[in-house]
């Protein structure tokens, strides 16, 4: 059985998804990252997509969700790597992704989620600030 | 205009979906289609080859290079025998869908192509077919 690894990278969920997913696929891999996200107390999930020569409606649907599910379990998601023919299709298709932050690359995204995260914690422990 | 090859394939699960995705990008790369329209099309069909397994109950997928003398194209016809579609109009909607998808399928794939011609009855199953041209 296909399986998508999800890889920890300090406070970040790394997803490279490098096969053409069925259905099926694409559903377990939105279960297991959300089970990921709150063993691991994720607070950013970076899916990147750059192998893919397609995203349909159906693909597009499990990236939103994710991002969705995400967010309810407090961790920002970030789609990277989408190649330029997909994203013109997409939008075509009439599939625009509302909610879901997206970057160029991998560098790009990790930068995006650092920061998201960083004004998280500080916003979210004020206490903790070494202003003294 | 004249039929160059021909293939059918099965639709029987979600694992055949993913086969006729591959097997449409490699004849759009035959047929010498450009990157962007390799994905359009292969997108389109994905989206039809999903709505034959899901709702139809399965069928089939004909694949067909084209000539009409001056251009090459490639044309898809998805076929089934299941509950049929009982307002095509409304099915080629946006954001209309009976099951749990976004409702982007049908009409979705009708821009991604050059031609979309689809036959329905309810209780007839449905047909449809998509032509795209280099």
């Amino acid at each position: 059985m296909d399986r998508i690894p999800i890889l920890k990278l300090r406070n970040l969920l790394l997803v490279t998804i490098q096969v053409d997913m069925h259905d099926r696929l694409a559903l377990q891999l939105q279960e297991e990252l959300t089970t990921r996200i709150s063993e691991t107390g994720a607070r950013g999930v970076l899916i990147d997509i750059s192998a893919l020569d397609i995203v349909d409606s159906f693909i597009g649907r499990m990236i939103a969700n994710i991002a969705s599910m995400s967010r309810v379990l407090d961790a920002e998601t970030v789609l990277v790597g989408m190649r330029p023919a997909v994203a013109i299709t997409l939008v075509e298709l009439g599939l625009t992704l509302p909610g879901v932050r997206t970057a160029l690359n991998v560098d790009r995204g990790m930068a995006m989620l650092e920061a998201a995260t960083e004004t998280a914690m500080d916003a979210s422990e004020p206490d903790d600030s070494s202003s003294d | 205009m004249t039929v160059l090859r021909t293939e059918l394939l099965e639709l029987r699960a979600g694992s055949d979906v993913v086969s006729v995705r591959q097997a449409v990008r490699t004849w759009a790369i035959d047929a010498g289609f450009s990157l962007v329209d390799q994905t359009k099309m292969v997108t389109a069909a994905s989206e039809l080859a999903r709505n034959t397994v899901d709702y139809g109950g399965g069928g089939t997928a004909r694949l067909e290079l084209i000539s009409d003398g001056i251009r090459r194209g490639l044309r898809v016809a998805f076929e089934d025998q299941g509950p049929g579609i009982p307002d095509i109009e409304k099915a080629l909607t946006d954001h209309f869908t009976t099951g749990t998808g976004l409702g982007l399928g049908l009409g979705g794939a009708r821009r991604l192509v050059n031609q979309f011609d689809i036959h329905s009855r309810a209780g007839e199953g449905t047909r449809v077919v998509i032509t795209r041209w280099k």
